[in-house]
Order: C-alpha cells, then sequence, then structure tokens
C-alpha cells in the first residue's frame, strides 16, 4: 500500500462535524459525502483538494460523533490517508474499517509543512517527505489489527468468517 | 484481585485473562444498538458481508431519534430502510414513533441495560450507560454490523483513570456540572482511548440521573466509558425500570489507577462550556454578559424527568426573556407524561416555551431549533462543536437545566443563584 500527495494541513480536534455536518447525514454514499467533507470548517473546503492529497492534522484528529461518515467523506473526497498527532478512538476504529489509512504520529507531525510532498509505504508505516528530504514512522500496528486488514478490511473479515 | 470495574465487566465476556492495560481482546457483547443515522450505514455492511441473520433479534436495539419525526424525505428514507431491516429480522426493540424516545434516555428506563453488561452502539453516547455500571462504548457503523452478526466485537483494555467525589452537590448544580469541570480538568483529549471511573465518598449523594449526565459526556474528554458503581440506590433505580436478579457491582479494593483525579463537590459552581470545545469551560456568574438568542432544555444528557423538575422549579411563575426561544425537548414519552402528570409542562408554557417531541432535533443540527448566522443558544446538550446546531457562525454554549431556565429567564447566561 503506497500513497503519494500533497500535504493540508489541519488543526487540533477536528471534529466528526467539521468533517461531516450533520446536516449531510441523509446519504450513506462515499461520494455524495466527499462533495461536502470538511463543509463545518468551510462549505467549499474540498475545492481545494486533488484526489490523492493527504491530511496531516494535530491531535485527537475525528473527535466527536460515531459517524462513520466522516471517514467515508474523506475518502470521498479522493483523500486515501490521514497523517496526525493522534486520532479519537472511534474514529480511528472507523478510518480502518473503512480502508482510510491512518498513521499516528505525535510531535512529528509538526515536521511536515503545508503542501510538502509525501510518499507513504502504508504497511510498513515509512512517511517520506520529498519536500524535506526527511523519513518518519509510525508504531506498527497490534497483530490483529493488521490481520483485518491483510483481509481487506472488516466487511471482508467478517465475510470470511461466515462463510467458514 | 486487583482489577478495574472496567477490567472486571471485561473479563466476564472474554475467554482469555485480562492482564492489564493494552491488551487487545475479543469479547461478547450483551447488547448492539443503532440509531437512524448510523443504522443504514450498518445495515449496508451487514449485507455486503453477507449476514443473513443477527446473532439475537432480542438484543439488538433500533432507535429512530435523531431526525424524527423525519425532517425531510431523505431521513424519512432513513427510517424506512431501518423499519423494513428490523421487521426483516424480528428485531424486538425497534423504536419510531410514539414509544421512541432519545435512545440513551429510553433504553435506561425501559430496564434494557443493566450493571455489568457490554453495549456497543454506534452512537458515541453509548458510553451514558455507564452510569449503570454497564461497560458501553459508541462504535461506528461498520463495527456495529459486525457485533449484530457475530455478537463480539474486539476491545483494546483501557487505561483506567480514576474519579474521586467528595462533598455534596451545592443547589442548582447537577451532574452536569461536574462533567464540564471534569472535561475542563482533562481537556477534550485528556482521556483518549481510557476509562474513567467515578467512585468516592460523594457517590452517595449523586442520583443516578446525574451519573447518567456525567457518564454521557465522558467521550467529550476523549474515554472509551465512564463508569460508576452499581451501588443500593443503582437497584432502586433498575428496580423501578422493571428488572430484577440485578447486583451490586464494584471495583477490586486493590486495583491500581495510574492517574486519580478528586472533585470537590461542595465547591463547585454551577458550570458552562463555551464555544467551541467543551472543554471550554467557566463558572456561569463569569459569563453574564453574554446575550441569548436561544435556550434548549433537553438532549440524552439532560432531558430527564430530574433536568425538567429542576428547570421548572426555576421558570415557576416566570417568563422567558422577551425575544429569546425556550425550546424543552423532554426525552422520551415517559419523561414527557411525567412532566404532564407534576405540571411541568404547564410551567413551561406559561414561561412561553416551545414544548417539542422526544427527538435529538437540535443537539446535532438535525431540526426543532437550527441557529441563523450570529445567533448564540445556551443547551444542556452535549457538544458546542463550530456549527454543530447550525450556521458555521453561530455559537453553542453548554450547561445544565438549572443555568438554562434561569438563562432563559434574563436572556443572559445567569447563574441561578443570582437570579
Amino acid at each position: 500500500m503506497f500513497f503519494q500527495g500533497k500535504a493540508h494541513k489541519l488543526g487540533a480536534h477536528i471534529d466528526t462535524d467539521a468533517i461531516i455536518p450533520a446536516k449531510y447525514l441523509v446519504s450513506t454514499e462515499k461520494e455524495v459525502l466527499g462533495r461536502s467533507c470538511m463543509a463545518g470548517i468551510q462549505e467549499d473546503w474540498v475545492q481545494r483538494i486533488s484526489p490523492g492529497d493527504i491530511i496531516v492534522a494535530d491531535k485527537n484528529f475525528g473527535c466527536g460523533s460515531s459517524r462513520e461518515h466522516a471517514p467515508l467523506a474523506i475518502l470521498g473526497a479522493g483523500i486515501p490517508v490521514v497523517i496526525a498527532h493522534s486520532f479519537a478512538r472511534i474514529f480511528y476504529r472507523n478510518g480502518f474499517n473503512m480502508g482510510l489509512v491512518l498513521l499516528e504520529i505525535g510531535d512529528d507531525v509538526h515536521q511536515i509543512d503545508q503542501d510538502d510532498h509525501l510518499k507513504i509505504d502504508a504497511l510498513k508505516g515509512l512517511i517520506t517527505d520529498q519536500s524535506k528530504d526527511l523519513t518518519l514512522s509510525t508504531a506498527p500496528l497490534p497483530e490483529f489489527m493488521r490481520d483485518i486488514l491483510s483481509k481487506g478490511g472488516l466487511v471482508n473479515y467478517v465475510r470470511e468468517r461466515l462463510a467458514a | 484481585m486487583r482489577r478495574t470495574l472496567a477490567e472486571k465487566i471485561l473479563q466476564q465476556f472474554c475467554e482469555e485473562e485480562i492482564q492489564g492495560p493494552g491488551q487487545i481482546i475479543q469479547a461478547g457483547v450483551s447488547g448492539v444498538l443503532a440509531n437512524d443515522i448510523t443504522a443504514p450505514l450498518a445495515i449496508k455492511s451487514f449485507e455486503a458481508m453477507g449476514a443473513e441473520s443477527v446473532f439475537d433479534p432480542n438484543r439488538i436495539f433500533l432507535v429512530c431519534d435523531h431526525f424524527t419525526p423525519n425532517k425531510d424525505i431523505a431521513s424519512a428514507e432513513q427510517v424506512k430502510t431501518v423499519r423494513q431491516f428490523a421487521r426483516k429480522m424480528g428485531i424486538t426493540h425497534y423504536y419510531e414513533g410514539g414509544d421512541c424516545g432519545v435512545e440513551h434516555a429510553l433504553l435506561p428506563e425501559a430496564g434494557l441495560i443493566g450493571p455489568g453488561d457490554i453495549i456497543v452502539g454506534a452512537d458515541s453516547h453509548t458510553c451514558t450507560y455507564g452510569g449503570i455500571g454497564s461497560f458501553a462504548t459508541g462504535l461506528g457503523s461498520t463495527d456495529i454490523a459486525a457485533a449484530m452478526v457475530l455478537g463480539r466485537t474486539w476491545f483494546k483494555v483501557p487505561e483506567t483513570i480514576r474519579i474521586d467525589l467528595e462533598g455534596s452537590l451545592q443547589e442548582h448544580c447537577g451532574g452536569k456540572d461536574v462533567i464540564l469541570w471534569l472535561i475542563s480538568r482533562l481537556g477534550v483529549d485528556g482521556a483518549l482511548y481510557k476509562a474513567l471511573e467515578f467512585s468516592g465518598p460523594g457517590l452517595d449523594r449523586l442520583s443516578v440521573e446525574a451519573r447518567l449526565t456525567v457518564a454521557n459526556m465522558a467521550i467529550e474528554a476523549g474515554a472509551k466509558v465512564g463508569l460508576f458503581p452499581c451501588d443500593q440506590m443503582t437497584l432502586n433505580y433498575l428496580q423501578a425500570a422493571g428488572r430484577t436478579g440485578d447486583r451490586e457491582l464494584w471495583p477490586d479494593p486493590e486495583a491500581a489507577y495510574p492517574e486519580r483525579i478528586s472533585i470537590d463537590l461542595d465547591r463547585l459552581p454551577p458550570q458552562v462550556a463555551c464555544p467551541h470545545l467543551p472543554e471550554n469551560v467557566r463558572p456561569a456568574e463569569e459569563l453574564r454578559e453574554i446575550p441569548l438568542d436561544q435556550v434548549v432544555i433537553g438532549s440524552c444528557t439532560n432531558g430527564r424527568i430530574s433536568d425538567l423538575r429542576a428547570a421548572a422549579a426555576i421558570l415557576k411563575g416566570r417568563k422567558a426573556a422577551q425575544g429569546l426561544r425556550l425550546i424543552v425537548l423532554p426525552a422520551t414519552p415517559r419523561v414527557y407524561a411525567q412532566a404532564l402528570h407534576e405540571g411541568l409542562l404547564e410551567t413551561f408554557m406559561q414561561a412561553g416555551a416551545i414544548i417539542g417531541p422526544p427527538t435529538c432535533g437540535p443537539c446535532l443540527g438535525g431540526h426543532m431549533g437550527i441557529l441563523a448566522s450570529g445567533e448564540r443558544c445556551l443547551a444542556t446538550t452535549n457538544r458546542n462543536f463550530k456549527g454543530r446546531m447550525g450556521s458555521l457562525e453561530s455559537e453553542v454554549y453548554l450547561s445544565g437545566p438549572s443555568v438554562a431556565a434561569a438563562s432563559a429567564v434574563t436572556g443572559r447566561i445567569t447563574d441561578p443563584n443570582k437570579l
């Protein structure tokens, strides 16, 4: 799982109402939700995104509600990876289950600047900031989570269990 | 043994021996919850999993409470999806219409949640049930779909922060003031991935409804659960809800807590959280110059009968300020009926309030009280994120019902002790 794209910096405590306000929760379609990604920060925020771009946020990204629409909106906007200082717990599970790659890197997040070009090896947890010739790494995922990831997400994991 | 409350409950549902925080475990669940916003996504995942039935149709709770009574065609379609799924799966606890209330007020009141249960819900405020000793936590829709199918999920055993309650609550203070103070102390990520466990000599003086309010907002500090022991007071509450066979539940006396915080209830004045994070908390008295356009009393945090009684005690014989919209949303039909019986609704109407149906409504900016740009609301709800109740240029302050009622009277944020 390799990704590359431009960094879009966001602050701390980006809540799920910022990621996808409640008025848009009348759809479960990734593409529809994606059009309103980060509309709680600025209505047309998504206009600044090109497919493949990467969000780089500070602490507690995804705090607030349990809405799975939040990682779906990010994926629907064409953003495959979020790097953050830390993630809120429910969002972390949701992102993972939806196939959104989440990398938690603590204070290292401050070394990445807006518009830096990033290259990511998700399975190894390696982030290369090509604008700075800098490589950052994350702690490895727990084994159980790697297992779900290797099966292509939670839906496939359960599907396999039911078929067994 | 030296187990925290969280570890004790998890162990009952897990075959492997719990060693301590950080361990990933597979655990069974007592109940699985979703609502009209999150269930449609869960149903989509459920179908994609190739599942044909739920693990137990009596242990799934589907509560259509967020955008109901359906605010538009799209939300009506979502409820239709949930209704059809409930029928097809033979789910007993499906709520819509006249028997429906705000999920986290409705389920404990109906006696569907007990101490020592593990409840997972596709709603972040599922942690409310910690108030009656249930390990209850929010998950996303696909995790919920998996739990609906398997009757199991996975958890990382949380570290526990112990909160010691000392003294007694002062006049016009309640559970909301306790939890707002605690969130300001911890910060909105201060308990990330952790359990909060409440106890101490002040426990006896915190009613079960106040405990539900406290546990409800544990998520606002990032916590996985906010757990209270089950004591005699809880058992009385559960018995009144029609349950039998529950027993007291306490952490082991020798349980180890890496962090402890004590709250002196005697010295806690009424609290208010300012925009745009629940951690921006100040005593209500310091905010007395802030004018308001709207006051909302309701929600899974503060829409129970004790909350309406507290608000009515202040509003009796008084009127809401000219030009201020006061909206009261009893959280469940039973709360509504009780408020009617006690004359509280009459008090609210005479004060000029709008009384709405049980619904989450304005709390998450759904309907029934959306804010225009430049408007400011004080609500007994749980989140004041930017744009939460409407326009991105509106503001939400959070408080308990007594501050909300006093503020509705003056049109400005008001400490009820100064009214």
